[in-house]
Parts: C-alpha cells; sequence; structure tokens
C-alpha cells in the first residue's frame, strides 16, 4: 500500500511514463475488456471468491468503470499487481487504470507521472493494542514494543509521531501483514501499527477481536485512490468521472434499487436527470453514451452501498464511514456537481 | 587326573543341550530397542527425552489435524463449530478453506468447466515422460514425448490446433534438410540452412499458414489467458517447462565451458557467470520490469513465458556447474579413447564422455530441478499467483481472512510429494546405473 518504490522502479517508471499512446478508451473499447491492476489480495478491497470472481471494494470500482465504458461490469480482465510491480504495470501499458489502494503522494502524481483520479478511500496510520495493556490513546506507549512493516511509510510516520510527543518505543520489524499478525498475536509486541483499515480488518480475524482496541489517534493521511498514465487526458475524465458519479449517486440518493425509476423519465432533481442521461448531453461530452453514470451505479451500486457491501459495518471487517461519509454527513466526500 | 575328577562331581552330562531360542531380551524388537535406545544411561537419557518432545509435538499437532472442521463456509463459522464440538477454548484446524478452494489452489483461476484440459494434460506429460524416464517402456512411446510439447500448449492455453502443428511443420522442415539436402550441399550447409529456414518459417510462414488453415477447416479450444492460470498449475508449468529446457542448455553450456574454442569458451564462461552471480528474484524482476520498457509500447510478450526463460537461464547456469563437475570427474584416459577410436567430437560426447559424465551428476541435477521448482514460489513477488500467492488472495476474502497454517499444510505437502517424487527417481536411477561395483 506505502512500500516505498525502489528507487530503479522509480527512475525507469519516470523515464518510460508516457511511453504508451494515448487513446485508451478507443483500446478498451476495441479490446472488448478493461484491464484493471489490483492488489494481489487485501481483505475487503480485492479478493477472488470460491468461484474466481473478484470481489471487493477496489474490484468494485473497476466493474462500475467497465459498465461505464463497456456497458457490462463483468469485462474486466484483473492483473494482480505487487507493491513492486504496479507502477510499471501502468506505466508501460500492461493496465489501463490501477485500483490498488494506493496513497495519493505528491511524488507519485508528478515524478511517476501518473494521475490520481480521486479518493475512493480516505485512510490513515492507527494502532491496534490488547485491552489487557490497558491503554486508552497512543500517546501512553512510552515504551513499548511496536511491531512494524518494514520499508514502508507507515515506518516514518510512526518515528515522526513518537518523536513530536517526546516519547519512546522498540520497533519489531516485520515483513508482511500476515506475520505481524502472528507476532502480535503472540505477545512479540505490545501494540501493532498499520492503516487503519488493514487494522479492522485483522482485528476481524482474531478468535477473540473484543480483547483488541484500535487506538482513537490517526498518525497520518493516506487518501487511496485509483489512478491512470499521464498524457491521456480523455481516458482520466472518463476514470474520474464515475468515480464521481458513484460518490454523488449516493449524495442524490441513487441507489441500485431506485435507479430504474428515477432514470425512465426526467425527474425534477436536475442534477439527477444530468447524471443519468435523461437531460444534457454529459455522455457525449465524454466521448460516451448518455447512460454512462447508469450502468456504472447498476454495477455495484453506489459509493455508500460498494462500502457497505464489501468493508461497511455489517462486513466482517467492520469500517464506519468515518472520513468517507459524504460532505453532508461530516465526511469529506464530495463530488464536483455534474452540470 | 580324571579319575579324581570323576569322585568329586556327582553328574557329567555326556549328551548336547539341544539348541535354545536366544532369551527374549536377546532377540527381535527387544534387542533392537535395548541396543539402539537404552544401551547407557545417556542413550536411555536422550531417548526419553526425544520420545517425549515427539509426544509433545504429536499431542498438538494430531487433535488439531483430525478434529479439523470440514463443513463450514467461513472462518468464523469454523470457529463456532470448533467450540461447539471440543469445547471454547479447542485449537483445531479448519480444513473447510480447502473443501471450499481446493481447486483455485491446483488450477489457479482457470474455468471450471474446463478442468478437464489441465487433467488431461497432466496425464498426458506423464505419458510422454514415461518413455525418457524408464528403459522399460516401449520406445514407439517417444513419439509422443516428441509431440506432447505441442498437445500441451494447446490443451493448457487453448486457440486452433493449427497454430501447434503449423509450429511442428517448422521442425520437419528442419528435418527434411537434414535428412535430404546434407548429402548433397554438405553438412555445415545443411546445419545452417536447417537452422535458417525453419526459423524463417517460423518469423513469416508459420502465423499466416494457421490462420488459413484455422478458416478452412476451424477446430480450436476456448482460448485461457495466462492470467487465469494460478496455483500449481502455474508452478507446474513453469517447473515442468524450466527443467526440461534446462537440462539440454545447460549440457551444452557445459560444454561450451569446456571447449577449446576462444569465443564459445568466454560466451559459456559469462552466461554462467553473470546468470549465476545474480539472485533468481532479480532476475524475475528484470523479466516483469525492465523487459516492458525495451519492448516496443503495446508488445503483448506474455510474463508466464518471460518468467519461464528466466527460470530456465537461471538453472540452466546451475545445471552446468553440475555437469561440469561431471566432466571433470571423468579419467583423462576415456577422452582419449575416445579420440583414439576416431570419433568425432560429438560421437564421442554422446556415446561415451556424456554417459558416464551424466551418470555421475545426477545427484546434482536432481538437487537442482528440486530447487528450481520450488523456486518457482518466488514469482508470487512479481504478481503471479502460485500456491503461496493464492494462499494470500483466499486470506483476503472476508471469509477466511486469518486461516494460515491449513493452506501452509496444504501447500508443503504437495511440495514434498513433487520434490520427493523427483529425489526417489533419482535414487532409482543412480541404482539403475550403478555399473562399477556390482
Amino acid at each position: 500500500m506505502k512500500k516505498t518504490v525502489t528507487l530503479g522502479a522509480l527512475t525507469v517508471a519516470a523515464l518510460a511514463a508516457g511511453a504508451a499512446g494515448a487513446a485508451t478508451l478507443d483500446d478498451v473499447k476495441a479490446r472488448g475488456e478493461l484491464k484493471c491492476g489490483v492488489s494481489t489480495g487485501l481483505a475487503g478491497f480485492s479478493a477472488p471468491d470460491a468461484n474466481n470472481v473478484w470481489q471487493g471494494f477496489d474490484v468494485a470500482y473497476c466493474r462500475a468503470l467497465a459498465a461505464a465504458v463497456l456497458g457490462d461490469p463483468m469485462k474486466v480482465a484483473f492483473t494482480q499487481t505487487t507493491g513492486q510491480t504496479r507502477f510499471t504495470a501502468l506505466a508501460s501499458g500492461e493496465i489501463d487504470v490501477l485500483a490498488r489502494n494506493t496513497t495519493w503522494t505528491f511524488s507519485r502524481d508528478v515524478d511517476l507521472k501518473f494521475e490520481f483520479i480521486g479518493v475512493n478511500y480516505y485512510d490513515g496510520q492507527g494502532f491496534i493494542a490488547p485491552k489487557s495493556l490497558g491503554v486508552a490513546s497512543a500517546k501512553e506507549l512510552d515504551g513499548a514494543t511496536v511491531c512494524i512493516q518494514t520499508g514502508t511509510t507507515t515506518e516514518l510516520n510512526l518515528a515522526d509521531f513518537f518523536r513530536a510527543n517526546n516519547i519512546s518505543y522498540e520497533p519489531v520489524p516485520i515483513e508482511t501483514n500476515a506475520e505481524a499478525q502472528q507476532q502480535y498475536l503472540a505477545g512479540a509486541c505490545d501494540v501493532y501499527t498499520t492503516d487503519a483499515s488493514g487494522l479492522a480488518a485483522t482485528r476481524a480475524t482474531f478468535e477473540n477481536p473484543s480483547d483488541h482496541v484500535i487506538l482513537p489517534e490517526i498518525i497520518s493521511k493516506e487518501p487511496l485512490g485509483p489512478l491512470v498514465r499521464h498524457g491521456d487526458n480523455e481516458w482520466g475524465d472518463i476514470a474520474r468521472w464515475t468515480l464521481n458519479a458513484l460518490i454523488a449517486a449516493e449524495e442524490y440518493g441513487v441507489t441500485s434499487a431506485n435507479i430504474a425509476e428515477l432514470s425512465s423519465a426526467p425527474t425534477n432533481n436536475p442534477e439527477i436527470n444530468r447524471l443519468l442521461g435523461t437531460e444534457g448531453e454529459l455522455g457525449a461530452m465524454l466521448g460516451l453514451d448518455a447512460e454512462w453514470a447508469k450502468r456504472a451505479i447498476m454495477a455495484g451500486g453506489n459509493y455508500g452501498e460498494i462500502f457497505e457491501k464489501n468493508i461497511g459495518e455489517a462486513t466482517p471487517i467492520g469500517l464506519s464511514r468515518g472520513l468517507n461519509a459524504q460532505w453532508t454527513e461530516g465526511g469529506l466526500l464530495y463530488s464536483p456537481p455534474f452540470r | 587326573m580324571s579319575d579324581t575328577h570323576a569322585q568329586t562331581v556327582a553328574y557329567v552330562r555326556d549328551t548336547m543341550l539341544d539348541q535354545q531360542d536366544p532369551p527374549l531380551n536377546q532377540v527381535g524388537a527387544v534387542k533392537w530397542i535395548r541396543e539402539n535406545l537404552f544401551s547407557g544411561w545417556l542413550n536411555i537419557l536422550l531417548t526419553l527425552l526425544s520420545l517425549w518432545v515427539v509426544y509433545a509435538a504429536l499431542s498438538h499437532l494430531l487433535p488439531w489435524a483430525l478434529r479439523g472442521i470440514w463443513d463450514a463456509s467461513n472462518l468464523s463459522e469454523c470457529r463456532a463449530l470448533a467450540a461447539e464440538r471440543y469445547g471454547a477454548d479447542a485449537s483445531v484446524a479448519c480444513w473447510a478453506v480447502l473443501a471450499e478452494r481446493w481447486p483455485q489452489l491446483i488450477f489457479g483461476f482457470f474455468p471450471k468447466e474446463l478442468y478437464w484440459r489441465p487433467i488431461l494434460a497432466f496425464l498426458l506429460f506423464l505419458a510422454a515422460v514415461a518413455p525418457v524416464l524408464f528403459s522399460s517402456v516401449p520406445r514407439k512411446m517417444l513419439w509422443v514425448t516428441a509431440l506432447a510439447p505441442f498437445a500441451l500448449f494447446w490443451l493448457i492455453w487453448g486457440g486452433s490446433i493449427w497454430g501447434p502443428i503449423a509450429a511442428i511443420l517448422g521442425f520437419v522442415i528442419g528435418w527434411a534438410i537434414m535428412t535430404y539436402a546434407a548429402p548433397k550441399i554438405g553438412a555445415l550447409l545443411a546445419v545452417i540452412l536447417a537452422i535458417i529456414v525453419p526459423v524463417l518459417y517460423w518469423l513469416f510462414v508459420c502465423g499466416p499458414l494457421a490462420g488459413a488453415l484455422a478458416s478452412v477447416v476451424p477446430l480450436s479450444l476456448q482460448t485461457v489467458a495466462t492470467q487465469k492460470m494460478g496455483g500449481f498449475l502455474l508452478a507446474t508449468i513453469i517447473g515442468v517447462s524450466g527443467i526440461v529446457l534446462s537440462l539440454p542448455l545447460g549440457i551444452l553450456l557445459a560444454l561450451g565451458r569446456q571447449s577449446d574454442m576462444f569465443i564459445i569458451n568466454k560466451f559459456s564462461v559469462a552466461f554462467i557467470e553473470i546468470i549465476r552471480g545474480v539472485p533468481l528474484i532479480v532476475w524475475l524482476f528484470t523479466a516483469s520490469l525492465l523487459l516492458n520498457y525495451f519492448l516496443p509500447p503495446g508488445t503483448n510478450f506474455d510474463l508466464m513465458l518471460r518468467v519461464i526463460i528466466m527460470v530456465t537461464l537461471f538453472s540452466a547456469a546451475y545445471i552446468a556447474e553440475v555437469v561440469r563437475g561431471g566432466l571433470a570427474a571423468l579419467p583423462k584416459g576415456q577422452y582419449e579413447a575416445a579420440d583414439a577410436l576416431g570419433l568425432d567430437y560429438w560421437k564421442s560426447m554422446r556415446l561415451i564422455i556424456l554417459p558416464q559424465a551424466l551418470k555421475i551428476s545426477i545427484p546434482g541435477i536432481v538437487n537442482t530441478f528440486i530447487g528450481l521448482f520450488k523456486d518457482t514460489t518466488l514469482v508470487v513477488f512479481i504478481g503471479l499467483l502460485d500456491p503461496i500467492g493464492l494462499s494470500s488472495s483466499i486470506r483476503a476474502s472476508t471469509d477466511w481472512n486469518g486461516v494460515y497454517w491449513e493452506l501452509f499444510v496444504f501447500i508443503g505437502l504437495c511440495f514434498f510429494i513433487f520434490c520427493f517424487s523427483m529425489g526417489r527417481y533419482s535414487l532409482f536411477l543412480e541404482k539403475k546405473l550403478r555399473r562399477e561395483h556390482r
């Protein structure tokens, strides 16, 4: 998620970015399939089910995009990418869009020559500790041993946080999340730190989740979002506004249940009409037909439905909306207007 | 003197006693145990300690494995069932994850209705290697071996049957040139032609020919993309291709390293040392990341093919060194004897040197192959879903998040079966070829 990119990959990516030609939309249409890069497996965000169908929060975005462009949410070829291969896969044109809970940072956007098309999940680094440790705040962790994945930005964030609060800690370096869970449960460290969404997913797998508490402090900003290559703004627009359509649909109360009714005839909310193509020419401006957004929303529901189905409170992962609520409800989700 | 004695002893037996069974503690298992396990205070102590360790391990492992839950649809259900059946803090395996996901671990994302294809391919593969591995199998089966690579490719990737057939035609052309043209135009020219003509054929004629044939008689299997392959299917494809291709390449490199010809010698040395001096994972990253940039944009050079090439080159370098060891172990007299018989270089290698050198190298070669097969799990780092990669994918589904040991035990067992059979075959071959100590 935040594995620091190796220097080599960075240089190479910078050299070759933009090598793949423009007009991704035409390529996708000609191919009849969207190539979407996802994580090799992250609970709730992307994972294959028993029938070999990919499921998850990031996967749902790819399906919506495929539905908007090709008319069929299943016309997606998922390419599994690791923290090391994801950027080169996108830069070399092996994939059309990368939806792999990638943190939007300055250098990735500017130096690696990618275009983040929005934020689909606002994450941040948190701590999990056993209840028996008796801490209520991360600031009480003076002298604690902390399990931490090496080579990630979480490592740097952790050092910053403890220094800023003038307390000490002892790091226990860990390679993977799976290893970290085992070490933490075995008591090799007092607390484990990684992205809050990851912590929630991790805690859900414990035999006794209620024995562990996620501390309230969030010590870093991790806006996760899909990204495309520099140099094809039309494709970037389609990707960006597909995400916005999912977010806006929730804001306007368009759900997979009522979308058929709302799109059958113009309603008295002009914004909904423009979104669903019963009014205006927004689809044509993108180079798509009028019902692109309708299909995208029908693929898996609006943003809220996708959230609830994959990572929401009813799922084992049990994330609350928090920062990812609509701006009208105190969150950060704010889609620019459809006009 | 004897009289004196006779008077002091009341009875003297004058017949032999019948032979009796040795005492119970001197035969069979009891004797073995006494001699090997309880022969002195130190050994008694060590035996008891070992027994305790074995018991401690098994007393945790066996209940965990044998009481495992097979019928659950997710991990929490598994835990609930375990608590219901064996009490709240029972630690039992959740084999249900295997019951649900084993097809995925074996075949990856290969379409379910097409599972018969990899299975048939595997059987065909067994039939194809049988004549190579066992000399008791009829020699005619070698034809199966020759045709198997094309049939296997067709079965696994699908597509038109005319592609592989057109590719075979290239080899037929080369063979025809060697057989019919060589007497007329000389051996060297024939060899050069036999290489160039098929290559030109594959580059320019093969594709259109296959297309034309396919339009006349469309006979094809549903195409399966490489991304759909994973699990042990992927590991086996990469491992087997690597093994089959690296052996001849490695032998050639070993011969090249011993050659007197400057360019061939230096090329072989440089190749072996460079490939061997860099970790496999670096070569895999090269295959997956760097090659993308050297190739023109839009080139679709299959990732699995790139990996197979890299794995083959890597293990060929190791095989070359192993075979070189075998070549070096042969007495110089063998080389001189071959020369004295008037054999040319290739004949002397084929008939005299290599059979002996390879026999010496068998354990090393098989060792390299076993290593290669296990190294296929490294492809997880470049985003291919080998069994280990799939296990983390499975763990990423909300149903099975938190399952570790069950998956690793299964994967470990499968790898053990493959590698152990290879090791056993190597022993069998060594025994069969042991000539000097009979």
